[in-house]
């Protein structure tokens, strides 16, 4: 193609040259323009990279981690190649998941495990990630082409399900528990769960399987209105489950009762979700990592830009059976974990006894936050931190009330005997 | 209960409550569960029979009864229509409830989510979680796709996205 395009340059310098008229040159030269033109664009064509082996710290304008690399030079991250021994499970690709999934990727993450049920469709294009050309496709199967041209070094799995569903959750679990990529980790097959999911109905299926599975997880949300969002980290039995008390939100000051919901469901900016996803993404890697404070709750508020953060202690009566247990594993171990604070307290202060770090504080910057986050109890409702509030009532004390005599007008009790019942009904 | 219309209201108080906490994957809870639903069904649908007000039809779709199937229709300017009605159980069902579908719809209301799965008012959610377990599929019916029917079907018609068959089996309501 290349040769072909000079050829056709050349013929047209000829033909410039033969012609007797001037006035006809400029058009040649503009012809001239657009050769050059498609030219560049067939030398653009795309090269895929190939894999590396090693995470390289070399600063060549050909190594993809050489800034990343330069966060472990500077003291931030103590080892970053790391990255490539963690599995991340994403579930819901849409505005939020998947630029936190494009994100991981550049990072240089190891694995990812995309779910999500839904294909790609116009009404997405006013999000980041996927690209016009890609409606129709399984937005799993979208994500994996983008991310595998972006990064092959990633390993990616796409799960095209829907976990709420009672067989789609039995995949979840089992791909969760799926051990082959690092055979010697503990507990599960993955180190973190990211929900990215829109609904309440999806995020309970998520915290079920992780409550199950032990497993630590970070929920995201991003508001109806989509002018507010949030993440919160999710440890089983340590802090407050997803079901431990209805969902904390934040409140976007706009009065609800003058917030107009006729004729629409939900609605949805790049901006606030890209936002949410940079949050969630480095509270990953702050997890993962190993570096800087990791935050248990941190909202945003973006028509004030507040970001209220807290912690939430799980709720003893939880009504989640398996939350429960993690609850009790995590009392037992109590013993262990303070001995091992204390010794980490002991540690720091003959650290501090040799002398203050950067005395010459010129400006005097406090690095350290001298605010603790509003620690709040998963089984109360009241005292929230300021600009939060609960999405749900919580159930009401339905164990303490005998349920009222089922009025019923049949007095069958076997299953097949009231299936052909309502049949018949629906016969009539 | 504030959010709904009186009508909905004393339909509501009549169905039969449920007691059983037990989801999909709750083995033989989940069996006793599966009867207080179809009792309630049943309590329901007689009910509505009885006042003239059938409006549904619905039966389990697989034998776990995880999965329901069925049709729903709303009477507008006295002519009928049908709808396919179809949702599953959740696992985490019933904290949470069912989504309900009309896959027929999909795409032609902005009040819908992707595949068909009806938007419910701010209202529906809140009063299922204070509800749990005692709500189940005939409630969530009964709250969350009658009010629906009621308001999206006229504006369907009206803007003409949905059309009336012609044929005699679905003509005005008998
Ligand atoms: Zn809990």
């Amino acid at each position: 193609m290349e040769v072909e395009l000079l050829e056709l340059l050349k013929d047209l310098e000829t033909l410039k040259r033969s012609l007797p008229d001037s006035s006809l040159h400029a058009s040649i030269d503009k012809m001239r323009l657009r050769v050059d033109y498609v030219t560049n664009l067939a030398n653009a064509a795309p090269a895929r990279r190939s894999k590396v082996k090693d995470m390289s710290a070399e600063v060549v304008d050909t190594n993809p981690y050489s800034r990343l690399m330069a966060l472990q030079r500077m003291g931030i991250v103590e080892n970053y190649e790391r990255i490539r021994e963690f599995s991340v499970a994403i579930v819901g690709i849409g505005g939020v998941g998947s630029v936190a999934a494009e994100m991981l990727t550049r990072c240089g993450i190891g694995r990812l495990l995309l779910y999500d049920y839904d294909k790609v469709e116009l009404a997405n294009m006013n999000r980041l990630f996927f690209r016009p050309e890609q409606v129709g496709m399984t937005k799993t199967d979208a994500a994996v082409q983008t991310l595998s041209d972006i990064n092959p070094d990633v390993v990616l799995e796409s799960y095209t399900l829907n976990i709420t569903t009672v067989q789609g959750f039995d995949t979840f679990m089992s791909s969760l528990k799926n051990k082959t990529f690092r055979p010697s980790k503990e507990g599960s097959g993955v180190d973190l769960v990211l929900s990215c999911v829109d609904n309440y109905e999806a995020r309970m299926a998520v915290n079920q399987a992780c409550n199950e599975l032990n497993q630590i997880w970070m929920e995201s949300g991003v508001s109806e209105d989509a002018v507010s969002g949030h993440i919160q980290l999710l440890v089983p039995g340590e802090t407050a489950c997803f079901a431990c008390a209805p969902p904390l939100v934040v409140a976007s000051g706009v009065d609800e009762r003058t917030l107009k919901r006729e004729g629409v469901c939900a609605a949805s900016l790049p901006t606030t979700m890209g936002v949410v996803a940079g949050l969630l993404v480095q509270n990953t890697l702050k997890l993962l990592l190993q570096f800087g404070n990791v935050s248990p709750y941190l909202g945003y508020n973006s028509l004030k830009d507040y970001f209220p953060t807290m912690e939430m202690k799980p709720n003893p009566q939880c009504s989640n059976a398996a939350c429960l247990e993690r609850q009790k594993e995590y009392m037992l171990t109590k013993p262990v974990r303070d001995a091992a604070a204390k010794a980490k307290l002991e540690a720091a202060a003959s650290v501090a006894l040799e002398g203050p770090l950067h005395a010459d504080n010129e400006w005097n910057i406090s690095v350290v936050d001298d605010s603790d986050p509003d620690s709040i109890d998963g089984a109360t409702s009241d005292a929230l931190p300021e600009g939060l509030k609960r999405e749900l009532p919580t159930a009401d004390e339905f164990q303490n009330t005998p349920p009222a005599a089922v009025p019923t007008t049949t007095t069958v009790d076997d299953l097949e005997e009231l299936r052909k019942q309502l049949e018949a009904l629906n016969a009539e | 209960m504030e959010g709904w219309d009186t009508s909905t209201k004393s339909t509501l108080t009549q169905i039969p409550l449920l007691s059983a906490k037990a989801g999909p994957r709750d083995g033989a809870s989940w069996t006793q569960r599966l009867k207080e639903e179809y009792k309630s069904l049943i309590a329901y649908t007689q009910m509505n029979k009885s006042n003239d007000n059938d409006w549904f039809h619905i039966s389990a779709a697989n034998p776990e009864g995880t999965r329901w199937t069925g049709k729903c229709w709303y009477v507008h300017n006295l002519l009928k229509y049908e709808f396919d009605l179809q949702f599953d159980i959740p696992v985490t069902y019933p904290s949470t409830a069912p989504e309900l579908e009309l896959p027929q719809l999909d795409g032609k209301t902005q009040k819908m989510y992707r595949g068909g799965k009806i938007c419910l008012t701010v209202h529906f959610k809140p009063l299922w979680a204070k509800n749990c377990p005692r709500f189940g599929i005939a409630h969530a019916l009964c709250l969350g796709l009658a009010p629906w029917l009621a308001a999206e079907v006229p504006i369907l018609v009206d803007s003409g996205m949905i059309k009336h068959k012609d044929d005699s089996s679905s003509s005005a309501e008998s």
